[in-house]
């Protein structure tokens, strides 16, 4: 169930993630990485590609361990918040289940979770009329558009209700006109369901647009680098897109990934 | 049907060849890569005709009869070799996936399994049927389905893993179990890839059946007609072509049966080709 108070819902704490421990090809992952976000925030963790952005995602939704550190979410050791299906997952490729339908295709955490079927149903209804996709419960994903696939995708992230939802570039391989209508398309079901988004992506003004802080990443070791609050007001639509001090955060941001590159290719 | 007729008009063709470059002397003058007369290769027409003789002098039915019956006799055979085979391979091919330690110390063992000649392994079988005291067709089909379960095994543990990383994250994000991952993924996704085997396994498991009938010693099946054609060939070729022919098509006809039962479970997006 959503927070309404505002303490942090995911506590990271000196994280760091070594692949290949001891061995020639040792990849440091992540280092020592500490962010926390608040119950309701939709937070972007910014960076290029290498920066561990994806990795950290997966360590805090326990499908990696961190080799240091800790992660707490909702209180508990991220592993616990796992099997307690505290959050939802999107990625890049929407990856339904060709041999069902779209509507058994939300249905599969329910059904996993063992929600009785009445209720999977309704669930079901509910959240493809969330995303807008209610006539095409009976389709299959073949019959969908790639953008439609990801809104399915976050039907199904969302049918059992998280406080949490995780995202990997959901919309990375969507075209340009998609991807904007997506990104306004989540600000309505964040607005709506008001779950807790850590969104991973590699395009600024996506991070901008959708978050209420950046969270910059640089890569080799992966770090932060950086923490911009966006003080762009809710709700966002299309004109904010025009407004003057959105390309001021932009800048902002870039600013930042850019100070970060230069540091790197000195040292 | 068109390419039936080419094949039809690629025969004939090349007997009129060879009419034309060696007269009907038989093969000795190295001209031609096969023999083109008509003890070798008979005429379609005669191959035809000869359908609708009497195999034997003094047997009653023409020789499609025969041909009929004892391919359907093969058949049951093969049927139950393939049945039997392809659940053994589907629960192999499962038993492997899920342990890894089974998968790499058996492979070798299930790959040098089919790589024993058939026609060595056969009488073995039959014997030891025979001191089991099973009824002779049952051996036969036991070595049908000795050659039937490879590619299911095969083609099941593709299926098991083909699912992308990012599928098996997202269940593990559901903190499902193994069973449940199992069921709810990895055999729908093996389906195609299962099916595809047993498409492979039809026809294999026909010449599974014709192998083990022959030191079984069983009258009425293909093996056994085959076996006396193939005897008296210089006499009548033509038979000997017309029940190889019948053979192909039991085989061709079963793969056909199975490819339909395909088209009822898969829909036709998820079918794989060929």
């Amino acid at each position: 169930m959503p927070l309404t108070d505002h303490q942090s819902v995911i506590a990271i704490q000196g994280v760091s993630k070594v692949f290949n421990q001891g061995r020639d090809n040792r990849v440091a992952a992540l280092e020592n990485i500490n962010v926390e976000i608040r119950a309701g925030e939709l937070v972007s963790l910014l960076g290029p590609s290498g920066c561990g952005k994806s990795t950290l995602l997966r360590v805090i939704g326990d499908l990696t361990s961190p080799t240091g550190g800790q992660v707490r979410i909702n209180g508990k050791a991220a592993p616990q918040a796992r099997l307690d299906r505290d959050y939802g997952m999107v990625f890049q490729q929407a990856t339904l289940y060709d041999w069902r339908s779209v509507s058994k295709n939300v249905q599969l955490p329910l059904e996993v979770m063992n929600y009785p079927k009445a209720k999977r149903e309704t669930r079901a209804a509910e959240m493809l009329k969330l995303v807008q996709l209610e006539e095409f419960g009976r389709h299959y994903p073949w019959q969908l558009s790639g953008g439609m696939q990801q809104r399915v995708a976050i039907a199904r992230a969302l049918a059992f209700e998280p406080s949490i939802l995780l995202m990997d570039e959901p919309f990375g391989a969507l075209d340009e006109m998609t991807r904007e209508r997506m990104q306004l398309e989540l600000l309505r079901i964040w607005g709506q369901t008001k779950t807790t988004v850590v969104f991973v992506t590699h395009s600024i003004p996506e991070a901008v647009f959708l978050s209420s802080r950046v969270v910059v990443m640089s890569a080799r070791p992966g770090r932060v680098s950086g923490v911009i609050e966006i003080d762009l007001p809710y709700p966002r639509g299309f004109e904010t897109r025009e407004h003057p001090h959105f390309f001021q955060k932009i800048t902002e941001v870039r600013e930042c990934l850019r100070r970060e590159e230069v540091k790197g290719s000195t040292t | 049907m068109a390419v039936l007729l080419v094949l039809c008009a690629m025969w004939e063709g090349y007997k009129a060849i060879g009419a034309a470059v060696d007269g009907t002397t038989p093969c000795g003058q190295r001209r031609m890569p096969i023999c083109a007369n008509d003890t070798s290769m008979p005429h379609l027409g005669n191959i035809l005709r000869a359908l609708f003789e009497p195999p034997r002098r003094g047997s009653e039915e023409i020789l499609l009869a025969t041909l009929v019956k004892s391919a359907l006799f093969t058949w049951r055979e093969a049927a139950a070799g393939f049945i039997f085979g392809s659940l053994f391979g589907f629960a192999l091919g499962a038993l492997l996936g899920r342990f890894l330690l089974l998968e790499r110390s058996l492979m070798p063992y299930i790959v040098a399994s089919q790589t024993v000649p058939l026609l060595a392994i056969a009488p073995m079988i039959v014997i030891w049927g025979s001191r089991l005291n099973m009824p002779a067709w049952w051996s036969v089909a036991i070595i049908s389905a000795y050659l039937t379960f490879f590619p299911v095994t095969i083609n099941t543990l593709r299926g098991l893993r083909s699912p992308n990383p990012t599928a098996v994250e997202l269940m593990r994000s559901y903190a499902a179990s193994e069973m449940q991952m199992l069921w709810k993924l990895r055999l729908p996704a093996a389906l195609p890839y299962v099916f595809t085997a047993l498409k492979v396994s039809a026809s294999i498991s026909i010449i599974g059946a014709i192998i083990g009938e022959l030191p079984s010693g069983i009258p009425n099946g293909l093996g056994r007609v085959l076996l006396t054609f193939s005897y008296y060939y210089i006499s009548g070729p033509e038979k000997l072509y017309a029940a190889i022919f019948g053979a192909a098509l039991l085989g061709i006809l079963f793969s056909v049966i199975v490819a339909q039962i395909e088209r009822v479970v898969l829909p036709e997006g998820r079918r794989l080709e060929g």
